[in-house]
C-alpha cells in the first residue's frame, strides 16, 4: 500500500495578508479555504474530508468545520504536529483518499500572532503543566530562541560551522523575497548583515530568525479522476514521511532532526533520490533549522551543511538546490508562527511553472517540501512530501 | 555574572515527588532504573529504555561536562541555558550560572549547584567545576 500516484494537490492559496488586526483566526482560515477552493475550480459543497491542525480555533475539527458549514464531511484528522502538520497532513489526505474516505480534502491553516502580540521566540512559556518534562524545562527559560541556538552552538563544535555559513541562507532566502510583492522583508541582505545583526541567543543573530506574521494558507487535495477533470496542472503526491525525533531519555545528538528519519521514508516510496529533486522548500524558523534539515535529508552528507549552503547554493538560477522561492519564513511570512503549509504551496507553484518567473525553477517535475514543528533542540515533529509534475 | 533571574518553581507532581523531596535537601539524584541499571533524563516513573517501573533516585556526582550551550542575549538579565552530559549518562537542560558568558565552551566541567526557584523547591543548574 503506497500514497504514491493516489492524489493531487488540486488547490493552493496563501493568504497575501502579514498583519491582520481586523479580521478573526476563524475569518482567515475560511479565507483561505475559499481561495484554495477557487484555485482548484471547486466549490464548498464538493468537500468530503476535513484537515486542519492545533491552530485552528476550538478543540479539533469541529468549530471551523461549522463556521465553513461543510455539508458532506466524511473524514476529518486534526493531527497536531506544529509547524509541520500541513506537510503531513497533505500526505494524510492522500492517505484518506487512497482508501476511499473522501475524495476532496480541504487542509487549512491560520493565525495572527503578530496581531495579537505574541512574543513568540524569546520568552519562555508553559504551554502546558501536564507534560511531563515541564518541571526539568521551564524553570532554565528555555524559548523558541534559545532552543534551537543549543542545537546551532553543538553543530559549529561538531562540524566546525560558522555563522557566515549560516548566513547565506537567510542571504539566500532574501535574494527569493525581493521578488515577492507580499514579503515581509524583501530587501536583500549580506552575510555582513547577517552576522553583524544583533545576537539574540549565542550563536543565533536577529536576522537568523524566521518573521512573525498574520496570514494563512489552504490546500486542496482530490483523487486523480477529479484532478484530471479540472483541467488544471497536475500535481501528483508520490511520497511522505513523518516521525517525532526527541531526547531519548537523555541519549541524544542535537545536530540531527527528524527528517533523517521523514525524508528515507519519503524518498523510498516515491522511488527517487535526493539529487533527482529540482526545487526544495525547506522549513526555515531559524537558519540552523534549514542546514540541518538539508544534511538529513541527504542532500550532502552530515557535517558538510555549512559548505552546502555557502556562496549562494540555494539561490535559485545560481546553486544546486533552489529552496524557498517565496522568501521563505526567514524573509516572507510565517503565519501562525507555522511554515509548514506555505512551503507545500511554494512547490506546487515550483511545479505548475506559477513561482514568479526570477525564481522559477526550469522543468521543475519533481519537488520537496520539508516541516520542522515544535522545538528542534528538545522534541519536534517532522514531515516530508515529495510531489511531481504530471 | 550577576545570577538575579527569578526562577520559576518547577510543577512538582506525584511522579517526581521523591526528585524535588531530594532537592529541598540540596540533594541531586538522578533516577536510574533497577531492571536495566540505565539512568536517564527528564525524570520519570517508567524507564524510558525497558519500561520498567523500578526506578531509584540514586545519589549522583552532580559532576557533568556542557554538550551545548546558548547566552540568552535578548533577555532583560541575559542567562547560559545548556545541555549537560552528566557522569551517570544522560544529558540535561539546565542553566550554567555564576561564570562569565563569554568565556563558556562546548565540553567544559561543570559541577551541580542548587539555584532557589521563586516558591518551589531550588532548581540543579550548573557551575564551571
Amino acid at each position: 500500500m503506497t500514497i504514491k500516484g493516489k492524489a493531487y494537490i488540486a488547490g493552493i492559496f496563501e493568504h497575501p495578508t502579514r498583519h491582520a488586526p481586523d479580521k478573526s483566526v476563524a475569518q482567515l482560515h475560511a479565507e483561505v479555504a475559499f481561495g484554495a477552493l477557487g484555485d482548484a475550480r471547486l466549490t464548498r459543497d464538493d468537500i468530503d474530508g476535513f484537515f486542519c491542525a492545533g491552530d485552528a480555533p476550538g478543540p479539533g475539527p469541529a468549530s471551523m468545520a461549522e463556521y465553513l458549514n461543510l455539508p458532506k464531511l466524511r473524514h476529518v484528522d486534526s493531527t497536531e504536529l506544529g509547524g509541520s502538520s500541513y506537510v503531513a497532513l497533505a500526505a494524510h489526505a492522500a492517505e484518506a483518499i487512497a482508501l476511499g474516505k473522501c475524495n476532496v480534502a480541504l487542509i487549512t491553516l491560520a493565525g495572527r500572532p503578530r496581531s495579537e502580540g505574541v512574543a513568540t521566540g524569546t520568552t519562555p512559556r508553559l504551554r502546558d503543566p501536564n507534560q511531563p518534562e515541564a518541571a526539568f524545562e521551564f524553570p532554565y527559560g528555555l524559548t523558541t530562541a534559545n532552543g534551537y541556538a543549543l542545537c546551532a552552538m553543538r553543530h559549529m563544535y561538531q562540524y566546525g560551522t560558522t555563522s557566515e555559513q549560516l548566513a547565506w541562507i537567510k542571504v539566500a532566502a532574501s535574494h527569493h523575497a525581493q521578488h515577492n510583492p507580499h514579503a515581509m522583508l524583501p530587501d536583500v541582505v549580506t552575510v555582513a548583515d547577517v552576522v553583524n545583526s544583533p545576537v539574540i541567543a549565542d550563536p543565533l543573530h536577529r536576522l537568523d530568525c524566521c518573521v512573525i506574521s498574520d496570514g494563512g494558507g489552504a490546500l486542496i487535495v482530490v483523487k486523480p479522476e477529479i484532478a484530471k477533470s479540472l483541467q488544471r496542472p497536475l500535481v501528483k503526491i508520490i511520497g511522505a514521511g513523518e516521525t517525532v525525533k526527541h531526547l531519548s531519555g537523555g541519549t541524544f545528538d542535537l545536530t540531527t532532526s527528524g527528517a533523517a528519519r521523514s525524508g528515507p521514508a519519503a524518498f523510498a516510496e516515491a522511488g527517487i533520490k535526493p539529487a533527482d529533486i529540482r526545487y526544495a522548500s525547506i522549513y526555515d524558523s531559524f537558519t540552523i533549522t534549514v542546514l540541518i534539515q538539508i544534511e538529513d535529508l541527504g542532500f550532502c552528507e552530515k557535517g558538510a551543511g555549512g559548505k552546502f549552503v555557502a556562496d549562494g547554493n540555494l539561490i535559485s538560477g545560481v546553486g544546486k538546490l533552489p529552496f524557498n522561492t517565496d522568501g521563505g519564513g526567514l524573509c516572507n511570512n510565517h503565519p501562525a508562527n507555522r511554515g509548514g503549509m506555505t512551503k507545500v504551496i511554494e512547490a506546487v507553484r515550483q511545479l505548475r511553472g506559477e513561482a514568479h518567473p526570477a525564481v522559477q525553477v526550469k522543468d521543475c517535475a519533481l519537488a520537496l517540501a520539508q516541516g520542522t514543528g515544535m522545538q528542534l533542540g528538545t522534541r519536534h515533529c517532522s514531515a516530508t512530501l515529495i510531489m511531481e509534475r504530471e | 555574572m550577576a545570577d538575579t533571574r527569578k526562577i520559576p518553581a518547577p510543577i512538582v507532581t506525584v511522579e517526581t515527588q521523591a526528585f524535588w523531596n531530594a532537592a529541598r535537601e540540596r540533594r541531586f539524584v538522578v533516577p536510574t532504573c533497577g531492571a536495566c541499571c540505565k539512568a536517564h533524563w527528564y525524570p520519570r516513573a517508567i524507564c524510558p529504555f525497558c519500561g520498567s517501573d523500578k526506578i531509584e533516585w540514586c545519589a549522583a556526582s552532580g559532576r557533568g561536562q556542557i554538550y551545548s550551550y546558548s547566552v540568552m542575549r535578548r533577555a532583560k538579565e541575559p542567562y547560559a541555558i545548556a545541555y549537560v552530559t552528566l557522569a551517570e549518562g544522560p544529558a540535561m537542560l539546565t542553566n550554567i550560572v555564576a561564570c562569565d558568558f563569554d568565556a563558556l565552551r562546548v565540553g567544559q566541567t561543570v559541577s551541580v549547584v542548587f539555584q532557589d526557584s521563586e516558591d518551589g523547591p531550588p532548581v540543579p543548574m550548573f557551575k564551571l567545576a
